[in-house]
Formats: structure tokens, sequence, C-alpha cells
């Protein structure tokens, strides 16, 4: 159960990534599961060059958040590519971040090889609690706080300042947001470096507890975009909701039922989008 | 006509390929007449009524999976049969989850077919018993004309009988398209792509049609898919998993989907170069990658559309 609210924790990361520039771009990303990857592996590398220089295993999460946004820094020039076919048919956009796809697997192949790397020493160092006759690895708390903190941020931002006025007014009508001298472009480039920030951050934090592994983006994505699909498109609150059914319904399904574990997630995501199409969380805002 | 010239060259091509005696080459051309018969399928879908499909890969798994299972575990071992069951199998499958699919468009579409695309992956990956999980199922060689072929090896027949055999049938796959795309229905899906909301007021059952297209498609991709596995005698998941299915509107886009030889020559072209690529580099997807965003973003219509203009205007 706590593990699936883990799962949950760095799905919706990457799921809230997922949203963000569906809602404002309107492009489907498939590329967010290799930003997911691309985060996994730098937190490795990050936390391995902090050992080796000798740092304190407690700000481990910070190292591992630094990789994560210092990785998104990649977000502007991967805008800039897509940026060639915003006014084209979906179609077309989502092939592009398919290429995306395509490239990064190798990508990660070429810089960190295809063997699986591990840090399982971090994940040790924050012990266990045990509760009653469960026992509970600290840093999965570490990372499901971190997800609430993220998604509580997330709402802060979108809700009450003035870039997330701006965001979502431009995700709602971006003509009319442009008309009232909204620089569209430069909003565009924001949006999307956070929805790649979102989905680092979720790739790095998530390493201490698994391998980084070659396939970890693709097989991520589709649980993404289940989470997506469940919630709602572009709804930042279905992407909580949508992260919470999915990863609890996984950790369920793997206790009793293992073979239906990724069967039940089609099925729900199936039903949900005959339905109600629009998901459980339809909103207009981002 | 330059058209019947140019392909009646490419067939006598093919004919005669094999006779060159590189064998290496032959083999190569089988997974094209597969995917040709497939994306034939797939393009009738996007580039005819212009639904993109991103779980076209479940109907070419259902196909390889059928070949597996008949060959295997039923002792049928006739091609004609085999092919024939996964034509109705792949009829049977589409049909319920066209009728969900299809009252859909644009993303909804995609996502709906890409999340049945990955239920079948699921299903196969997970239940051992039936599927062999991700070890896949062994595809028996078959027999083509109720001919065992005994007397050939393994080599022989891939690049004898069994190239001739596949050839013939993404021909007849090509003339049934043809006359197809050529009818008044395809004529009424063309209508459904341009202008859903014209065509249903000039008599067009707009659900009704993107249904049949969803179906045609579904039947050529698991023939397509029935002759896949038969080379290399091995039917795996990854054949339904999404990113095969992007692969296969890959194929389909690199070809140029405006055009009714595209997809045959996306998948002949990606075939060769997939080849060609991962002989020099193991980083294949890297330039594939590099490739399908060149194209998607200068050469939306394919290397059809490269090589004929004029199709830019008409399409």
């Amino acid at each position: 159960m706590l593990g699936g609210v883990f799962h949950a924790a760095v799905l919706f990361l990457v799921a809230a990534g997922l949203q963000l520039v569906f809602g404002v771009q309107k492009i489907l990303n498939l590329a967010c599961g290799s930003f997911y990857a691309l985060g996994a592996y730098a937190g490795v590398s990050a936390v391995s060059w902090a050992l080796a220089a000798g740092a304190p295993p407690p700000i481990f999460p910070l190292v591992l958040v630094g990789a994560g946004l210092g990785l998104a820094l990649v977000g502007p020039v991967i805008e800039r590519l897509l940026r060639t076919i915003y006014d084209r048919d979906e179609s077309f956009q989502l092939l592009l971040t398919f290429a995306l796809v395509l490239m990064f697997e190798d990508v990660i192949r070429f810089v960190w090889g295809t063997a699986p790397h591990q840090l399982s020493s971090a994940y040790l160092v924050y012990g266990q609690l045990r509760v009653g006759g469960l026992v509970i690895p600290v840093y999965n708390l570490v990372v499901i706080a971190a997800g609430g903190a993220i998604a509580a941020l997330m709402g802060f931002l979108l809700a009450r300042t003035r870039f997330g006025r701006i965001v979502r007014a431009t995700a709602e009508n971006r003509g009319m947001a442009e008309a009232m001298g909204v620089d569209v472009s430069r909003v565009y480039v924001r949006v999307f470096t956070l929805g790649v920030a979102l989905g680092t951050v979720g790739g790095a934090l998530v390493i201490p507890a698994t391998a980084a592994v070659n396939e970890m983006g693709i097989d991520l994505i589709v649980e993404a975009f289940a989470v997506v699909v469940i919630g709602g498109l572009g709804s930042m609150r279905g992407a909580v909701a949508g992260a919470l059914i999915v990863g609890i319904m996984r950790a369920v399904a793997v206790a009793t039922y293992p073979e239906v574990e990724m069967l039940a997630i089609y099925v729900v995501v199936i039903a949900v989008l005959v339905l109600r199409p629009a998901g459980l969380f339809a909103k207009a805002a981002a | 006509m330059s058209l019947r010239l140019a392909v009646a060259a490419a067939l006598g091509a093919l004919a005669l390929f094999p006779l060159a005696g590189r064998d290496y080459y032959a083999t190569l051309m089988l997974p094209f007449f597969g995917y040709g018969i497939a994306l034939l399928g797939l393009n009738l879908l996007f580039g005819t009524t212009g639904l993109l499909s991103f779980g076209h890969a479940l109907f070419v798994a259902l196909g390889a999976y059928t070949a597996a299972f008949l060959t295997s575990k039923l002792g049928v071992l006739d091609l004609e049969v085999i092919l024939m069951a996964a034509a109705v199998a792949g009829a049977v499958i589409a049909l319920p989850t066209g009728l969900l699919c299809v009252r859909y468009v644009r993303i909804y579409f995609g996502m709906l077919t890409l999340a049945f695309g990955m239920l079948f992956y699921s299903f196969l990956l997970k239940f051992y018993a039936v599927t062999g999980g991700d070890e896949g199922m062994r595809v028996l060689r078959p027999r083509l004309l109720g001919l065992a072929w005994t007397s050939f090896s393994k080599v022989e027949f891939l690049t004898g009988p069994f190239y001739y055999y596949s050839l013939a049938v993404l021909v007849l796959g090509a003339v049934v398209m043809w006359r197809i795309v050529r009818s008044p229905f395809g004529l009424g899906l063309r209508a459904i792509r341009e202008n859903a909301g014209k065509a249903e007021f000039t008599g067009v059952d707009v659900r009704r049609y993107r249904l049949s297209a969803f179906v045609v498609a579904a039947v050529f991709g698991a023939v397509g898919g029935a002759l896949l596995p038969i080379p290399t005698g091995l039917a795996d998941p990854l054949l339904a998993y999404w990113t095969h299915s992007g692969n296969l509107v890959f194929m389909l886009l690199l070809g140029g989907f405006g055009n009714f030889f595209g997809p045959v020559l996306g998948a002949f072209v990606f075939i060769v170069l997939q080849d060609q690529v991962m002989s020099i580099t193991q980083y294949w997807r890297f330039v594939f990658g590099a490739i399908l965003a060149v194209v998607v973003v200068f050469f939306p219509q394919g290397l059809t559309g490269l090589l004929d203009r004029r199709q830019r205007a008409g399409t």
C-alpha cells in the first residue's frame, strides 16, 4: 500500500509534467518518460560523485533534486525543436516526440551503457521504520513528502502567482493571451522547461529505490499516460488523483494477482476513456 | 504511365532478386513483405481516413501469435489456413475494439488504440501458460500450397518458396487495397478525412465507415503479422509493445501516407536502412529518431512526396 503511494508520488511528477505541457502547448509529449530516465541516470552519477567528494548521506535528496533541475536545461533546446510544428496536426507532434524517445534512448545507452545502475547503499542509509508489523523504508517517506510538497508548490504556482495566471490564460486561449500582451513563446519555453524538470526530478528521486535501466523511460510513459487519461488531460488535480489510483492499484494487484498488474491499469484506462473520455477530473485549467 | 512502369519494375526486381544468390538480402526482404501488408492497412486508417492509430502493433502481434498458436499448439501447418485464421482473428478482435475506438478522433483515438495495444501486450507477457510470456512462442515451418518442402534447407525454403509466397500475398493485398481505396467506400473515407461533418450530410455513415476502415486495417495487420515470425520462428510479446506501433507509423510517414505505394516504400526503406545503420553503429535508434524528426519537420509527405511534388498539392 505504501509502496503504491511511493510509486504514485513519482508517477505524479512525471504525469504533472505531461499535463502541464499538454494543457498549455496541446502537445502530448511521449518523451516525458525519457526525461524521467535521463533524470534517473543523472541522479546515479550525481550521487556517486557526491559520495566520492565525501558528502554526508542526508543531503542525497538535495543532490538528486539538483541533478534533476540541472538536466531541465535541455528543456529550452527541445522546445525550440517542437516550436517548428505547433501549428501542425497532432499526429505529427506525437510523432516528433516519438522521435525524441528513440534518440534519448540511445543517448542514455551511449553515456551510461546498457548495464543497470544502482545506488542501493544510499537507500539503506535512511534505515527503516517499524510501525506495528510493517517495515517502511524511510527513504520512501522522503519521496512521498517531496512529491506532496511539489504538488502543493505546483498548485500554489498555478493558482496564486502572476506566472500561474499567465500560464492558465495561455492554456485557455492562446490568441487572446497574446492580444493581452503575453509573450506566448516565452511562456511556452518556461512551461516546457518546467515540464521537463518535473520529469527529471521524478526520475532522480526514484533512483535510490530502484536501479536505472534502459527501458525505464518507455515503460513509465505508458503508466504516466494512464494516469493522465484517468485523471483527465490537462488537469493538475487529475494528475494527483490518477497517480494515486494507478500507484495503489498496481501495488494491490502485485500483492494479490500479479498476472493482472498491468492488465488492470489498462482496463481502467479503457473504461475511463469509454465512459468519461474527458477524464474523472476534467477541467480546462492546466 | 510512369507509376505503372515503376511498379512493374519494382515487382520484376523483387521477383528476380533471390536468383542473384545473395541469400542474406533475400531473407532481409521477408519482413518487408509482412510489414508492407500491415502498413497498407494502417494507411487506410491514417492516410485515407485520417485516424492515427498508435496501437496497430496489436493486430500485427495477433497475426504472429495466431501463426504461433496454430503451428506449435494445434499442429495446423498450412499457411493458407493460418493466414485465413489470422484475418478472422483480426476482424473478431477489431470489431469490439473498433466500436469503442472510432467514437473518438484525433488524439483520443490514438490514446485509446495505444491502451488496447498495451492491454494485449500485458496479456501476452503475463499469461505465461497460454502465450509463453516473455519467451514468446515458437512458430514452425508452415506448409505452402499443401506441400511441406522437406527437401529444402531452412535458407532455401525462406529464399525460395516462402519468398515468392510472401511476395504474392503482398501483391494480392495491394490489389485488394487498391480496389478498396478506389471504391465508393474509399471515397467516403476520404470525405470523412477532409470534413467529417460534410461527409455526414452527404449521406456517409461516418461511424460505420470508420469502423469498417478499422476492421479492414486490422485484417491487413494480422495477415502481415502472420508472415512476420516465420523467418525467425518466434513470436514474442514485444511485437505488441507501443514502440512497435510507433515504428509502424514511422515507416508509414517515411514512405509518405499521401501516396498509395508510400507505406510499402516506407517499409522497404526502413528495413534496408535499419540493416545498414545497425551494421555501422549500435546506436541506430538515435539515427532513426533524427531521421524521423527531419521527416516530420521538413518532409511531412515522406519519400513519395519528395519524388512526386505534384502529390503535395493533391493531398
